[in-house]
């Protein structure tokens, strides 16, 4: 198949980013989105020029880390990552734009890749649980109803890709932030510092200059692993009784 | 930061002091409504205008009524503020192809707000500024004397154009609502299976209920008086 594909290009960081159109004469409908970009690569390669920049990884939709903001949606037309993504979901003969993530605390750092470290700086303030080096403890020592074990389970599918802000209008954190929260304050090896996390990850997220939520529910449509709305109620939970009835005074975050 | 000013300016926090205000206000609008049906009685406007006489003179009306007048304020005030914050986090550089997955009342709160606030502005000047320092006709019921507010929202309402800019508001409110109601819940952490279809529900009926009824009463009123 025949596409046309209008992508973001940007030097760095400070310089200003404008449109580049080119024509793509060699897609396989069986390529990836990522191979398809492969392959322009290497096209732009011979030729001399500059090949666009893009995030990725695993290439098995378990990163997190290829993005891509498609024809007005993150990962595309599909609740897949982009790596998923594949070119048969697109008309031969179709005009494909292709742009960055955007987020004030996504800066772009060259034609579609951003600097995603904001997420990394949200997971280290709270997203952990502190455990004694030793010996390991018996399989079922720890009870948990199945039905936690799940919702737990469910929580920690996010991969931080980073879609939820992509696809928000106010390019809020709060599914990412929620998830992360949620996938510990489930479990029983979470609940000693339950209260310092949700202060401490919120303020974290705060920091960053994300985005408050409105509700709207275009993070929950677009994120690749169904990460689901109930984990943001649940933070605003955790957080409101956290900030209510836990010991600690103050809950700063550091970052940019 | 102090962690109670913590609690009402972080982005959860001035989440939570929305909900709460919109919540109070949702109470309200309840309230407003039972006496505002009043004017629909046959009675030359007796019944509206005693309700009215005593929703500003009992200390406890009087009492709720400044919460809830400052409910308006912050909820106004932490709206703009998000507004503001979430514009920002947003970044200089936008989408050019956007094709966006989410209802059309939650991305629009603002406006839809802004819009709520013009019209609280018209309707607060027209009646509730006259009711309290204005010039009105008085009437007398069982030897007290009472102003005939009556006779002011039914001379606004002989109107077509006033009538217009009701009932239009009225539709911006239940866009409000449509999406605001089951928001509150969501944004306190009111999430559960069991209710969140419950919630969805009431909260609808109630965004097309309420406003129905409100602006039912002005064109009712235009219809039946002489003209
Ligand atoms: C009788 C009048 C009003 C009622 C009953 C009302 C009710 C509500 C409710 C229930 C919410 C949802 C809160 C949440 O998501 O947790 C809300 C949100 C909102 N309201 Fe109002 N409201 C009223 C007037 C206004 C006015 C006058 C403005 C603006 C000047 C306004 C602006 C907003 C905005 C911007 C939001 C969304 C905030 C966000 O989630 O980002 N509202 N309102
Ligand atoms: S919540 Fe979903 S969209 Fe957001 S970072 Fe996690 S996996 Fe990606
Ligand atoms: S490259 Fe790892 S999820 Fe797409």
């Amino acid at each position: 198949m025949k596409i046309t594909l209008k992508i973001w290009r940007q030097k760095n960081n400070t310089s200003k980013g404008a449109f580049k159109v080119y024509q793509h004469e060699h897609v396989s409908e069986d390529m990836s989105f990522l191979e398809m970009l492969d392959v322009l690569n290497n096209e732009l390669v011979v030729k001399g020029e500059e090949p666009v920049a893009f995030d990725h990884d695993c290439r098995e939709g378990i990163c997190g880390m290829c993005s891509l903001y498609i024809n007005g949606r993150p990962h595309g037309p599909q609740q897949t990552t982009t790596c998923q993504l594949h070119m048969r979901t697109f008309k031969d003969g179709e005009t494909i734009v292709v742009e960055p993530w955007r987020a004030k605390a996504f800066p772009v750092v060259k034609d579609l890749v951003v600097d995603r470290t904001a997420f990394d700086r949200i997971q280290q303030a709270g997203g952990y649980v502190s455990v004694n080096t030793g010996g390991v403890p018996d399989g079922n020592a720890i009870p948990i109803p199945k039905k936690v074990a799940d919702e737990a389970m469910d929580a920690a599918q996010c991969i931080g890709c980073g879609a939820c802000v992509a696809a928000c209008k106010n390019a809020s954190a709060m599914l990412f932030t929620s998830a992360k929260i949620s996938q510990l304050a489930l479990l029983p090896q979470g609940q000693a510092e339950r209260k310092e996390r949700a202060e401490k990850m919120v303020a974290q997220m705060d920091a960053e200059g994300f985005g408050a939520c409105t509700n709207t529910g275009a993070c929950e449509a677009e994120c690749p692993k169904g990460i689901s709305l109930t984990n943001i109620a649940r933070m605003n939970r955790e957080y409101f009784m956290a900030t209510l009835t836990s010991y600690e005074v103050q809950a700063k975050g550091d970052g940019a | 930061m102090n962690w109670f000013t913590k609690l009402l300016t972080s982005t959860l926090g001035r989440k939570l002091m929305m909900a709460l205000t919109g919540l109070f206000l949702i109470l309200f609008l309840v309230v407003h409504l039972i006496g505002n049906l009043q004017l629909l009685k046959h009675d030359g406007g007796e019944a509206f205008n005693v309700y009215a006489k005593f929703m500003t003179s009992n200390p406890l009306i009087k009492t709720v009524s400044y919460v809830n007048y400052a409910c308006i304020l912050i909820h106004i005030i932490w709206a703009l503020l998000l507004t503001m914050h979430n514009r920002k986090a947003r970044g200089s550089e936008g989408y050019a192809v956007s094709k966006n997955s989410s209802a059309w009342t939650s991305r629009n709160m603002g406006i839809l707000g802004t819009f709520i606030l013009i019209f609280l502005v018209i309707h607060l000047q027209g009646f509730w500024a006259k009711m309290h320092w204005g010039n009105i006709p008085v009437k007398v019921y069982d030897g007290q004397e009472v102003k005939d507010l009556y006779a002011v929202v039914a001379f606004a309402y002989s109107n077509i154009l006033w009538v217009a800019i009701y009932v239009f508001s009225m539709l911006v409110l239940a866009f409000h609502l449509w999406h605001g109601f089951a928001s509150t819940f969501q944004t306190l952490g009111l999430n559960h299976l069991k209710y969140n279809q419950p919630i969805r529900f009431v909260g609808r009926a109630f965004s097309i209920i309420v406003p129905v009824l409100f602006a039912i009463i002005p064109i009712v009123m235009y219809l039946t008086t002489p003209h």
